[in-house]
Formats: structure tokens, C-alpha cells, sequence
């Protein structure tokens, strides 16, 4: 889906890689993009049942407890340890001038903003950016291919199920300690709090879909491709959009 | 009589005016339009989703082609619809699209909207317009697009993108699904269903 015309090599070694994954699975909805949909669609199944017995009912006493400018810090803290990470990726998607700003983030957050408490940076006219190593790998010229829901994780491909392995690894909270018990409850903290920032989107996806299963794939297929180009994919030519209505 | 036509006359220039509306700057009037009442009212922000759902009636609403939406999402089942079919398609998702925004704007917190400049051509008849909204306590804007169409009565739109995803699209898969599987009525029908659950209060039915 997202191919950029270039590394035709890395296309075809990919292409490879994916045939294999898809290889036998027979399209059992609608979407090409997903040939593992009753097996996604389990994980799927299993990750919303988690998901409301206990990630989000703890979110919620994390957001009822806590007031929002502690929140907002614990936020801005992790998101400034990404942030590394991120200007890493900016390079190697070859936008250096935004991976220059993205430094510069990191560096006047974790001064100025007191540890990455506060992000001084975004008031200061660089907004923060979304990369990560699907990204970048989707940059590089790799398709996504198939959709898979990851368990715990949820929607991923398996493009992006690799970014996730080098995302986890180059992830500061991963290097940070050598307590295996400190760095667990930073990530807890880490995923009570991204979660209790979603917890509007997730209500208002409740009232919006009509099978949260594939409105969730395709607003995060969406998501990604929008991502990959960062904010302007190509258009997609809609079939039965071509007769004008009054 | 007399006066009235006198009235209509005088008001026939201002009416062309404003189907002449530049699209970005229609965004941006209805945007702020919005954002002020919600500011101001308190019902809403205390949840009362009813209330949200008239004010997106009022304001909203009339700038939509929801015909087209309909079809988009719909897809190629559009055609075999029939024009029956197709009104109560389209009012179902219209319904459904005003509960659920109407959820949402109770949400409402202070945000600031950037628009980015319109890029278009005078004769163009479609424009895409791009706003990056950034929350009050978080520093990652997220980008709302307008996809904008001109007709006789000025500028409609026909799809909203969220962080790049379609509000329109999205709905796709799942309704070419119910139609395979229960048919054009089946996918009216779940619809219905879906909008008749209640919304913490009953919202948007008109």
C-alpha cells in the first residue's frame, strides 16, 4: 500500500518476506489488507476484554486521582525520552532539518522544561512529531502488509510489528536502569498514563462504529499511511465516487 | 407586498455573497462559530449531548453533502441501492455522524486551530482545506482536513480527516460487509439500530 518509488531491492526483499506470511490465508472479510481477520479479530476480541477489566478502569482512577497538570508532567516526561528516538528516525528517513528540531526538543525539554516535566519546546514553535521505525521503514520503500492485532499491543502490520522490536530496544525506559523492577513500573506508568489520554477517543469510538473490529483497522491503517507520508498520501481513487450528487 | 419584495431585492446581493464564500474562510466562520458557543455554554460542557447535537443541526450541518458521504462510504453498492434505499442510507449516517460528534463536542476543551493556506486555484471545484488543532495540555497538534466541494449553494463538505483518517471511508469495509452478508435493508437496519441505542441522553434525531 504505502510504496515510495524507491529501493526497489528492499521492495522485492520484503515483498519476499511477506508473501510467506501470506502465503494460504484466504481473504475472509473485505479488506485485502487483512487475510488474518478471524485470528486478528480474536486478539482483537481478547486485547478489548483486557482492556476493560483492567487497563481502562485503572486509567480512569489515574485520571479521577491525579490532577491534570501531574498527568500533563508524566506525559511530557516519556514523550521527551521518545523524543530521542524520534529525531533518530527523522534521520534516517533523511528529514534533517526536522531531526535537527527534534533535538533541539529534547535538549530545551530536558533543561528548560525541567527533566521533560514540561514541554517548553512546542511552546516555544517546534511541535512534536510522530516517528517511529515502521515509519521508517515504510519511508525506505517496505509495504505494510498484512494488518495483525499484536496481543496487549493491538493494531500493528507486519512492517510495523518489526519497527516495533528496533522501537523497543532504542527505547531510553529499555537502557534507563538495571532494575528490572524499576523499569516494569516505569512502563506501567508509562502505559496507564498514554492510555488515560486516550480514554475521550476511546469512548467516542464506542459511539462511532458499528463494528469496532474493522473500524479500528481501517482508521489505523489510515493513521499509518497518513503518517508514512507525513500528512499528505497520495490520493486514493474512490470507485463509486465518480458521479457528481446535488 | 411592495416592502417585502423591496426586502427580498436588497437581500438577493448578500445572499450571492455569501454562496461566494472562499471555503477556508466558510471553515473557519462555522470553527469559530462552534467553538464560541461552546465556550460560553455550560450544559454542553456538563454533557448535555442533546443540546450539542441542535447546535451541530444548526451550524453544522446545513455545510455538509451528506448524499455524498453516504455514497462514499456505501461504495460500489451505492448503484444497486434504490433511490429509497439510498435517502434512508443517508439519513441513518447522518444520523449516526451527529450522535457521535455530538458525543464528542461535550469533550470540547480550549483548543487553538491553525489553518494552513489554502492551496487552490480560482476555477477549482474541489479544495482540500488543512487545520492542525492543538489541546490546551498537550503538545502534539493533531491536523483536521476538510475535503470541500463547490455547488450552487456554496461550498459543501463531504469528507472530514482526522489525524489522516477518513471519517467517510473508515465506515467502508464495514458497510460493504453487512451488505454482503444481510444486504442493503441489513446494513439500514443495523444502522437504525446502532442510532436508537441511547447516547446518555437522547442527541441529534431529527
Amino acid at each position: 500500500m504505502e510504496s515510495r518509488s524507491r529501493g526497489g531491492i528492499k521492495r522485492l526483499s520484503a515483498a519476499l518476506l511477506l508473501a510467506g506470511s501470506l502465503a494460504g490465508c484466504a481473504a475472509s472479510g473485505g479488506n485485502p489488507a487483512d487475510p488474518l481477520e478471524k485470528v486478528n479479530r480474536a486478539v482483537f476480541a481478547f486485547n478489548d476484554g483486557a482492556d476493560k477489566v483492567v487497563f481502562t478502569p485503572v486509567a480512569r482512577g489515574y485520571r479521577a486521582v491525579l490532577p491534570g497538570f501531574f498527568r500533563t508532567g508524566v506525559s511530557n516526561f516519556f514523550s521527551n525520552l521518545e523524543d530521542v528516538w524520534v529525531s533518530v528516525n527523522d534521520l534516517l528517513q533523511g528529514k534533517f532539518q526536522q531531526g535537527l528540531e527534534d533535538f533541539t526538543r529534547v535538549i530545551f525539554n530536558s533543561t528548560f522544561g525541567i527533566a521533560g516535566l514540561f514541554d517548553f519546546a512546542s511552546g516555544a514553535g517546534l511541535p512534536k512529531h510522530t516517528e517511529d521505525f515502521g515509519q521508517t521503514l515504510g519511508s525506505w520503500g517496505f509495504e505494510s502488509g498484512p494488518y495483525v492485532v499484536i496481543p496487549f499491543i493491538g493494531p500493528s502490520t507486519v512492517r510495523d510489528g518489526f519497527g516495533l522490536l528496533f522501537d523497543y530496544k532504542a527505547d531510553l525506559v529499555y537502557w534507563a536502569t538495571d532494575s528490572v523492577a524499576v523499569r516494569n513500573s516505569l512502563y506501567a506508568t508509562r502505559a496507564i498514563s498514554n492510555r488515560a489520554n486516550l480514554l475521550d477517543a476511546s469512548s467516542l469510538l464506542e459511539q462511532a462504529a458499528l463494528d469496532r473490529y474493522s473500524f479500528v483497522r481501517d482508521a489505523w491503517l489510515q493513521r499509518r499511511r497518513n503518517l508514512v507520508y507525513d500528512g499528505n498520501p497520495p490520493r486514493e481513487r474512490d470507485e463509486s465516487d465518480d458521479e457528481p450528487t446535488k | 407586498m411592495k416592502i417585502a419584495n423591496c426586502l427580498l431585492l436588497a437581500l438577493l446581493p448578500l445572499l450571492a455573497q455569501a454562496q461566494a464564500v472562499a471555503p477556508d474562510v466558510l471553515v473557519k466562520t462555522i470553527t469559530d462559530e462552534v467553538t464560541t458557543t461552546l465556550k460560553k455554554d455550560k450544559d454542553i460542557q456538563a454533557g448535555d449531548t442533546k443540546k450539542a447535537g441542535a447546535l451541530i443541526e444548526a451550524k453544522i450541518v446545513p455545510h455538509f453533502n451528506f448524499v455524498r458521504m453516504a455514497r462514499i462510504a456505501v461504495g460500489r453498492n451505492w448503484r444497486s441501492a434504490t433511490p429509497e434505499q439510498q435517502k434512508e442510507l443517508t439519513s441513518e449516517f447522518k444520523t449516526l455522524l451527529v450522535r457521535t460528534y455530538s458525543s464528542a463536542l461535550v469533550n470540547y476543551r480550549d483548543q487553538q486551530i491553525d489553518y494552513k493556506p489554502l492551496r487552490a486555484k480560482p476555477e477549482d471545484n474541489e479544495v482540500t482545506v488543512k487545520s492542525d488543532v492543538t489541546q490546551s495540555g498537550s503538545s502534539q497538534p493533531v491536523s483536521i482536513d476538510y475535503e470541500m466541494e463547490k455547488t450552487d449553494n456554496g461550498w459543501k463538505i463531504y469528507d472530514v480527516k482526522v489525524g489522516g483518517v477518513s471519517l467517510v471511508t473508515t465506515y467502508r469495509d464495514t458497510f460493504a460487509s453487512e451488505v454482503r452478508e444481510h444486504g442493503i435493508d441489513g446494513l439500514i437496519k443495523s444502522l437504525a439500530a446502532k442510532n436508537r441505542e441511547p447516547l446518555g441522553s437522547k442527541a441529534g434525531r431529527s
